[in-house]
């Protein structure tokens, strides 16, 4: 394993605990604004001490509470892209870059190579405020690279941009993936940019890291509810078991059937907006009738938030389908939806 | 008239100047980087600000006088502090000190703290950082803190009073000097030295304003950051 990360740390009332390996792929924590991202990174970076635990790093141990090992920032060999870039700004393109390589190398040679890589030709001797910020991100990352890291880890690196430059920027990181030979972390609390960048998503609540999964798993079968919050499951309900393959959804007052066994701890069943089906007779099963209360317009699709009849007063439904799909219906006022059982996420 | 105490203020509050910018940056350097005592250290640094000169002075008087070891020591050696106008530089450094340590302190506090991150993760030492980050990303707020201690050296009275003295062509500095003006009766020498006092001190933060703006391009062009 290329890096393998086992730490606590507590501040006031707020515990970390992250645990997780990763190999040479690109890993990404996904967790809510809050919940440790950040401060799991900048423990691996040595910006930050955990109270306890062990870092290791391509079988160099960089943190090691029991053997008193905490070795310095400078000597870790983690490259750390700062959310805000962090580029030093008395300082021009070609000063940023170099301060990052190590004496032995020929600065001059490896400071043309990161400029000609990261497509900066021409803007050497310009000052960070010249740059426009997707040119930032790349000064920022040759900086980095020029350092030589064994570990490339990257702090929201999209957050508060807009959604042109955002995917840009998103293709830049795509390339550098492509050459970088070490493990890569990915923080980030947009499940859409995790799926498109990453292999394995470890997700992270209140400061733990929970399970670490295949992307693929993440969608089709969250595990705990906040996975399912997160990987953007919109309805949800409490629920308990009642048979080996049924269960009673408590906030939609309705017994549903699954595919898959249900677990005896089952807590939770949740359903994607766009699966469900429509029916036209309520009794058949996994069928809960709805009414109408709004219709949201989106660029690309309509929202229907439909109240479920059996059920308490501000209990919905969320519904998304395509607007040509809307239109066919007629724009009715009552709609009987099927959850099938296949698609049913039950949630421990 | 004897220009001689205008020269000998300029050349002390130049000097005192020099003095604590280099002793102050240091000292709020150290501070900053302390993870225990912080308070006790910052104000035993910021002290001499609060004492009133004379007892700064006194306190200096104890410590370079004939009967300390520190004062046998200098006059042994030939280089006696007490009535010269070195002892004026030491009042008027010390005095200005907490000043200039007071401003850098708080522009080195006031630093993108992922700047010094982003900094060690590259593998720059602590020298390294302080001097290509800290320093040249502080310079506006240093200034600012060299013009302060500039002008409360060049004012200063109580402790160099105490220590150098007031001896005419040699310890007597301008401060001193309208002092003696008007114990004497003599208005118009008085009158003419606050008109050169006040001249050169509002030249002088003029031209530190336009410099330390000159200096600070960068820093007020980044808040236009485009992001």
């Amino acid at each position: 394993m290329a890096l393998s990360v086992n730490i606590e740390k507590r501040m006031g009332s707020f515990h970390l605990k992250s645990e997780f390996e990763s190999g040479n792929e690109t890993l990404a924590i996904l967790g809510a604004s809050g919940c440790g991202k950040s401060m799991t990174l900048k423990c691996i970076a040595g910006i930050e001490t955990p109270d306890k635990g062990r870092i290791e790093l391509d079988g160099h141990v960089l943190f090691d509470s029991e053997k008193k090992i905490n070795v310095p920032a400078r000597l870790r060999r983690t490259g750390y892209l700062f959310q805000d870039y962090a580029l030093f700004p008395n300082m021009t393109v070609a000063q940023n870059i170099a301060c990052g390589i190590s004496k032995s190398r020929d600065k001059v040679e490896v400071i043309k190579e990161k400029i000609s890589a990261f497509y900066l030709n021409g803007l050497e001797k310009r000052y960070p405020y010249q740059l426009s910020g997707g040119q930032q991100q790349r000064v920022a990352l040759a900086r980095i690279l020029a350092s030589e890291p064994l570990l490339l880890m990257l702090d929201e690196p999209f957050s508060a941009l807009d959604s042109f430059l955002k995917w840009q920027l998103e293709l830049e990181i795509i390339k550098v993936r492509e050459t970088f030979s070490g493990s890569m972390l990915f923080v980030s609390h947009n499940r859409d940019e995790v799926y498109r960048l990453c292999d394995r998503i470890a997700v992270m609540e209140d400061g733990k890291t929970q399970e670490v999964l295949c992307k693929r798993d993440l969608y089709t079968k969250p595990q705990s509810l906040s996975t399912a919050l997160l990987s953007g499951c919109k309805n949800i309900s409490k629920a308990y078991k009642t048979a080996e393959h049924t269960l009673f959804a408590q906030d939609w007052n309705k017994e549903l059937i699954s595919t898959k066994s249900v677990p005896d701890d089952v807590r939770y069943v949740g359903f994607r907006a766009h699966f469900f089906e429509l029916s036209d007779k309520e009794e058949s099963e996994n069928v809960i009738a709805c009414s109408v209360t709004r219709v949201i317009e989106d660029m690309f699709s309509i929202i229907v938030m439909a109240k479920v009849n059996n059920a308490g007063d501000e209990v919905f439904l969320r519904y998304e389908l395509g607007k040509d799909k809307w239109r066919l219906l007629g724009e009715p006022k009552t709609l009987l939806l099927k959850l099938p059982a296949d698609q049913l996420i039950l949630m421990r | 008239m004897d220009y001689s105490p205008l020269w000998l203020s300029l050349k002390v509050a130049l000097l005192a100047t020099i003095f604590t910018f280099i002793l102050g940056i240091l000292a709020a350097w150290l501070t900053v980087k302390l993870k225990r005592g912080k308070g006790i250290v910052d104000g035993l640094f910021t002290l001499p600000l609060v004492l009133p000169p004379t007892i700064v002075g006194f306190f200096l008087l104890v410590i370079f006088g004939k009967n300390s070891f520190i004062g046998e020591f200098l006059s042994e050696i030939g280089a006696p502090v007490v009535f010269t106008w070195v002892g004026a530089v030491i009042a008027s450094t010390v005095v200005a000190f907490p000043l200039m340590y007071r401003t850098a302190r708080g522009a080195f506090e006031q630093l993108d703290e992922n700047l010094l991150s982003a900094g060690r993760t590259l593998g720059m030492k602590e020298r390294t950082l302080f001097l290509k980050i800290m320093l040249p990303n502080s310079i506006p707020s240093i200034m600012a803190g060299a013009v302060l201690a500039f002008a409360r050296a060049l004012g200063e009275f109580g402790a160099t009073i105490m220590l150098a003295g007031n001896i005419p062509g040699r310890t007597q500095t301008v401060s001193v000097a309208i002092y003696t003006a008007v114990q004497a009766g003599n208005w118009d020498l008085a009158y003419r030295w606050m008109f050169i006092i006040v001249v050169i001190s509002f030249v002088t933060i003029l031209a530190m304003n336009a410099w330390t703006r000159y200096a600070a391009r960068f820093r007020r062009e980044s808040k236009r950051l485009w992001r």
